[in-house]
């Protein structure tokens, strides 16, 4: 797994390594659960935006190699149109969302694939090297951030063609509700939420993730290690 | 060995117990009440546990756990010391939790549980608190519940893992206005310390300074604006923090 490139030439000139995802941002994903979002267990459809963290450890540059875990055959390629915040941001208004903006790069969110979105184990989020981290770009080389092409390739073909479009939460928005309760600083990373329909990718394959204006992120996967990944007995 | 990150006359310091206060590394020795204290450690991952103490999971009928409930949280939560934690007007069960932060020292990834406490720098007290009526169905617990800014507190003290040695059991306790309110021991844990380390590392790499606040015993309660919480674990440290109103927030 290689490092991401920390440092960029525009204000604030550095990653602070701090990443957020969000899920279910995707409109055409949060109708495909259909009527299940007012079951149980979920009772109801989000209200807040659904955030998660992406750890440190996961952290990886293009061209880093994933390691599967034993018990899993394949992982989710979740491409996604990350948002490099340039001013610290608390309670900012929708109308002055950009301004807290310093610019975007191409993130590969990796996860194992999960259908339950009550509380799934953190391991499907947290492998070592499931965040592909691109390079940053400044906001004003990219004209509208909620509408860029995106393709997802496995093994050189493209399996996916979406955009950054359709977002419950475009990306103004979805500062504002993120920062009301939580404040994003200088070289944190927001995602804007993967499409519905995300590919998968097996041990010994290649792929990528392009987005308009922000290039293409070149990943593999690899086969696990020595299994020590056996779900845990509690100890009495 | 105990020590403190504080801020006093234009700098930052480590410092140490002292009989009048603190003693900072260059000398001065201040008042308790004269710094600004910080979270004790540069803070990296922090990894929250839910119903980790037997007590609590029995009441909810949790049977056997697969695995531990494990969420993450970022770094905007933390603050230290002698800190202010909002209250919003429209919280009605707003809750500390008591809990034994565990620092990870060197890095290590698939760490065998019995070589899992080399891997612990120290420790620290942490309240780590939650407003339930946020609380929504979906990849819970959510943020607006657990991850909220000043929700994490860190401190006073880090304490060297060698100080507290190879069993951990320690009475932790909290009180509201002088009042306790919650009690328990950190042996109670469903998950130990060495069983979340080999659990953890199993699919993530753990770094220095990544923190496991390992879950809180039964016994929490609603506070209110100008409450005091102290939460304390015996050997480790006794964290104050106020409540204030949205208004102190300029909201």
């Amino acid at each position: 797994m290689l490092a991401p490139t920390l440092t960029f030439a525009f204000a604030p000139y550095r990653l602070s390594g701090t990443v957020y995802g969000v899920l279910l941002n995707h409109a055409p994903a949060l109708q495909a659960l259909g009527a299940a979002v007012n079951d149980a267990p979920y009772k109801a459809p989000p209200k807040a935006p659904v955030l998660y963290v992406k750890p440190r450890n996961t952290l990886a540059a293009p061209g880093s190699t994933c390691e599967l875990p034993a018990d899993v055959d394949a992982l989710q390629i979740g491409a996604n149109l990350g948002i490099v915040i340039g001013r610290t941001a608390c309670r900012v208004a929708e109308s002055q969302a950009l301004e807290h903006v310093a610019g975007y790069l191409a993130v590969n969110d990796l996860s194992v694939p999960h259908e339950s979105f009550y509380r799934p184990s953190v391991r499907l989020k947290a492998l070592d090297g499931s965040c592909v981290i691109g390079r940053a770009v400044a906001k004003d080389r990219v004209r509208n951030p909620d509408a860029l092409a995106i393709t997802v390739f496995v093994d050189g073909e493209p399996v996916q063609r979406t955009d950054t479009g359709s977002r419950i939460r475009p990306l103004a928005r979805l500062l504002a509700d993120v920062t009301d309760f939580m404040t994003l600083s200088p070289g944190d990373i927001i995602l804007l939420g993967t499409a519905h329909g995300a590919p998968t990718a097996r041990a010994g394959q290649r792929f990528a993730i392009e987005i308009d204006g922000l290039g293409r992120l070149e990943s593999m996967l690899a086969a696990a290690g020595p299994a020590h990944d056996r779900p845990m007995e509690p100890h009495a | 060995m105990k020590r403190a990150r504080v801020a006093y006359s234009g700098a930052i310091h480590e410092a140490t117990p002292h009989e009048q206060g603190l003693h900072l590394a260059d000398g001065r020795v201040v008042a308790e009440e004269a710094v600004v204290w910080l979270p004790p450690f540069d803070v990296g991952t922090i990894i929250a546990l839910g119903l980790n103490y037997a007590d609590h999971a029995k009441e909810l009928s949790f049977g056997k756990q697969e695995e531990p409930l494990v969420f993450l949280k970022g770094p905007g939560a933390v603050i230290g010391h002698r800190g202010q934690t909002r209250r919003p007007r429209d919280a009605t069960f707003m809750h500390y939790e008591c809990e034994l932060a565990v620092i990870i020292g060197a890095p290590g990834k698939r760490i065998a549980r019995a070589d899992a406490l080399a891997h612990v720098a120290g420790y620290t007290v942490a309240n780590d608190y939650a407003i339930r009526d946020y609380l929504e169905n979906w990849y819970r617990p959510n943020a607006r519940v657990k991850n909220r800014d000043g929700g994490t507190v860190l401190g006073p003290w880090f304490v060297d893992a060698a100080d507290i040695g190879a069993t951990v059991a320690l009475d932790l306790r909290t009180f509201v206005n002088g009042k306790q309110t919650q009690g328990g021991n950190t042996r109670d844990l469903v998950h130990s310390i060495p069983a979340l380390i080999e659990y953890l590392s199993a699919f993530m790499t753990l770094n220095s300074g990544d923190v496991i606040l390992t879950g809180t015993p039964e016994g929490v309660v609603n506070v209110n604006v100008g409450d005091e919480v102290v939460t304390e674990i015996d050997g480790i440290g006794r964290l104050v923090n106020t409540i204030v109103d949205d208004a102190t927030f300029g909201r």
